[in-house]
């Protein structure tokens, strides 16, 4: 098999031997699991248990709102304490809804069921997909459900397994393969199935030997056609664009997926998670997790997922000196907010930092348009002329020069002589474009319901005018009397409710309007009068409108 | 079966001859440059420009009566807009009718309200659900932030809250800019 070179790309340390070494070491229970709601891409899960509800492991704690979501088990049994924010993993540092679960220690399993997936209609199997929680475990956490769905594209050739894993330090994916190279082929088999793949590649970055050869092994026990390549070993290219180049040669069109030219490319740990959810029945509660950097003992373990990383750093051996940690690797991760966050679907890898490993960023220089990101970026963008528009908040600009094809991977900023940290700016005007499309939807459906209503009050006007004449036509001969008893009592009733709701205000809202600072309550005064002239207005007879 | 046919193509003709009536005596005339400015303009309907809401405002702008630095909720943002497509030169927002707060949603304190449905009236963009004498609820999806049904209130139940940012609504931040000192 012929391999392609994608363009750009840098050879950052790779850092991983320390890690590699250890077998991956056996999930323990925590006393406390953590489970954001927000763990994929797309609408959160939906908590159908309450406080005090006891779970057993693997039992669904929160379904899949939507299409675009997936649901979240228990990992191991205990009880619910707590459904409410928490901190989470995300470089915002926000929380976010979480569910907490006190485990028993028993580890006690809810009933599982294997699923026969060969005699299983494709959209149900999806269901089950969606319905074990499985989402993309290569950094993205996109639901599988929706990635398995071939309808609406063009017909997918070719599955890529990614077994790249090209971030340094991190050997999650390294370990899974020597270990438990069958159960990821198993995944692979299936997925072929749901996709109707005729072709399925592996892709592994050379300096994995071992991977290789377990995986080519597990490949001939199992009797499954599949394409086992070494890839050179260059950042990014687990990516999947740049290991679909690599391994079929196909480009991926600009603004397009690698499903635009018909090849799906799944993560090697989604593959193994989807082969344990459908032939044993086990959803995704525990995932391979790299604990490296600045730790006595760097090592993969199987964890529960909602473990805080402080304990996962423990078992590896906490050192002084850890300056914080870093959520995935060096060129992608990011920095979590607290030690205490959990482990969640989309982590990768925990690095611990000390200031002699990762010492702080040298300190911002202009740009001096040296173009060295250029030859580097595998999408083939101009980094600087982004970078440029970016820092101007020119967006319209930044989206010419195709920002949204930039996959964050952060080989320029690695080679930018001035240290600019150039993928913060790309992140920045990404997210300000989204936000202001949002803003954009939310303001049409603004002037639509607006729009309605002037449409609605003028009907309305039209049929009361209507009706009086009809009215007027039938008791002409009667005197309009000034106000019916039947106002009167009308107007007494709404009186006494206010008077009972003014009451009620009084008891239940106590002021808190009292002891302010003299520029509180002069604020206050002056909202008062704004609202006293507004109410004035208000009551000033409409002037009739002219016809 | 000849009838059936012909039945259904006599519904089919008289009915494209409404819509087609009704596509020639509806048809709105769309000024393009008011409905280039009603499109910058943030359609909180909140009348702080002094206009009943932002498609009057866009008119009198196209017609040339009214500046471009009345509407507090377009904030400076919206000023900056609006003179690049007028091809002027932008201003600071004009202070007396107001200034720009942060985005909020109304919230009724549902056991004072009275179901007097004076709100409902107020409501540009019907974002209010309730009936006479039933408690009243803000959808606060729709909600503007206009703030028009905060005054008509009778006893004072309806406040402001500004929407808190959360992991939905959160954005990546402007790169703190650090230059080092050269030379
Ligand atoms: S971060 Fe974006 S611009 Fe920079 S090298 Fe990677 S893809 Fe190119
Ligand atoms: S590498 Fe840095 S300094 Fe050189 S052109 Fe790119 S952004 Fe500018
Ligand atoms: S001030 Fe209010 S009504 Fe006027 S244009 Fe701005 S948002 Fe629309």
């Amino acid at each position: 098999m012929e391999l392609q070179r994608f363009p750009g790309g840098v050879h950052p340390e790779e850092h991983k031997s320390q890690s590699a070494s250890r077998p991956i070491h056996a999930a323990f229970v925590p006393r406390k699991l953590v489970l954001p709601m927000r763990q994929h891409i797309g609408q959160p899960a939906k908590p159908v248990v309450k406080v005090g509800d006891h779970v057993l492991k693997g039992q669904t704690i929160a379904e899949a709102d939507g299409y675009v979501s997936v649901a979240l088990h228990a990992p191991s049994s205990g009880t619910v304490t707590e459904i409410g924010l928490a901190s989470v993993p995300h470089p915002s540092g926000l929380p976010d809804l979480c569910i907490t679960i006190e485990t028993d220690g028993r580890d006690e399993w809810a009933a599982r069921t294997p699923i026969d997936w060969r005699n299983t209609d494709p959209a149900a199997l999806r269901g089950h997909v969606r319905d074990l929680g499985i989402a993309g475990l290569g950094g993205a956490v996109f639901p599988s459900s929706i990635k398995l769905d071939p309808a609406g594209g063009p017909p997918i050739h070719t599955l890529i397994l990614n077994g790249g894993e090209c971030e340094p330090w991190i050997t999650c994916d390294d370990r899974l393969m020597r270990e438990r190279a069958e159960d990821i082929l198993e995944g692979a088999r299936i997925m072929q199935h749901l996709l109707g793949a005729e072709r399925l590649i592996a892709g592994i970055e050379d300096n994995k030997p071992e991977a290789i050869a377990a995986m080519q092994a597990a490949a001939q026990k199992l009797g499954l056609t599949i394409e086992i390549a070494a890839m050179p070993t260059i950042y990014p290219g687990g990516g999947g664009k740049q290991i679909t180049k690599t391994l079929t040669g196909l480009d991926t069109p600009s603004g397009g997926r690698t499903t635009d030219v018909g090849v799906q490319v799944f993560n090697v740990g989604t593959s193994y998670a989807l082969a344990r959810a459908i032939l044993h029945g086990e959803p995704l509660i525990s995932r391979i997790v790299t604990i490296t950097g600045h730790v006595l003992r760097p090592q993969n373990f199987e964890v529960l997922i909602g473990t805080p990383m402080s304990e996962l750093l423990l078992h590896a051996g906490e050192r002084d000196g850890t300056t914080g940690i870093i959520m995935g690797g060096p060129m992608m991760g990011f920095d979590v907010p607290d030690m205490d966050v959990p482990v969640v679907k989309a982590t990768n890898c925990v690095l611990a930092k000390s200031k002699e490993l990762f010492p702080p960023k040298p300190r911002e220089l202009p740009c001096i348009r040296c173009t060295q990101c250029v030859p580097v970026c595998p999408a083939k963008l101009q980094p600087q002329q982004l970078y440029w528009f970016a820092r101007a908040k020119d967006l319209g600009r930044a989206q010419e020069y195709h920002l949204f094809d930039c996959i964050e991977c952060g080989c320029c900023s690695y080679v930018c002589p001035s240290h600019i940290p150039l993928v913060d700016y790309y992140r920045y005007a990404k997210s300000e474009i989204w936000a202001r499309e949002k803003e954009k939807r939310l303001a049409d459906t603004a002037r639509d319901r607006h729009e309605f209503r002037l449409f609605r009050m003028e009907r309305e006007k039209k049929e009361k005018a209507e009706r009086l004449a009809a009215k007027a036509q039938s008791k002409k001969a009667e005197a309009p009397a000034l106000s019916t008893p039947e106002q009167d009592a009308k107007k007494k009733l709404i009186q006494e409710a206010l008077a009972r709701a003014q009451a009620k205000k009084a008891a239940v809202a106590p002021k808190n309007t009292d002891n302010l600072p003299p520029d509180k309550q002069a604020e206050i005064a002056e909202i008062e009068a704004r609202r006293a002239k507004i109410v004035e207005i208000a009551k000033q007879p409409v002037e009739p409108e002219q016809h | 079966m000849l009838t059936a046919i012909l039945v259904m193509a006599g519904i089919a003709i008289a009915l494209g001859a409404v819509l087609g009536f009704a596509a020639l005596r509806y048809k709105v005339e769309g000024d393009p440059m008011v409905e280039r400015i009603d499109a910058i303009l943030p359609q909180t309907q909140c009348g702080q420009c002094g206009y009943p809401g932002c498609r009057p405002y866009a008119t009198a702008i196209a017609k040339g009566e009214a500046d471009i630095n009345l509407c507090p909720p377009g904030g400076e943002d919206g000023v900056k807009k609006l003179a690049e497509l007028l091809g002027v030169e932008p201003k600071p927002l004009d202070e007396t009718h107001g200034v720009t707060k942060p985005k909020s949603v109304a919230y009724i304190q549902e056991d004072l309200c009275i179901g007097c449905t004076l709100c409902i009236q107020a409501c540009p963009v019907d974002a209010i659900l309730g009936a006479a004498k039933q408690m009243h609820t803000i959808i606060a999806s729709e909600c503007t932030g206009c703030e028009l049904c905060v005054a008509p209130c009778p006893v004072d139940c309806i406040s402001m809250v500004p929407l808190q940012e959360d992991l939905g609504s959160w954005k990546w931040k402007y790169p703190v800019f650090r230059l080092k000192q050269v030379g």
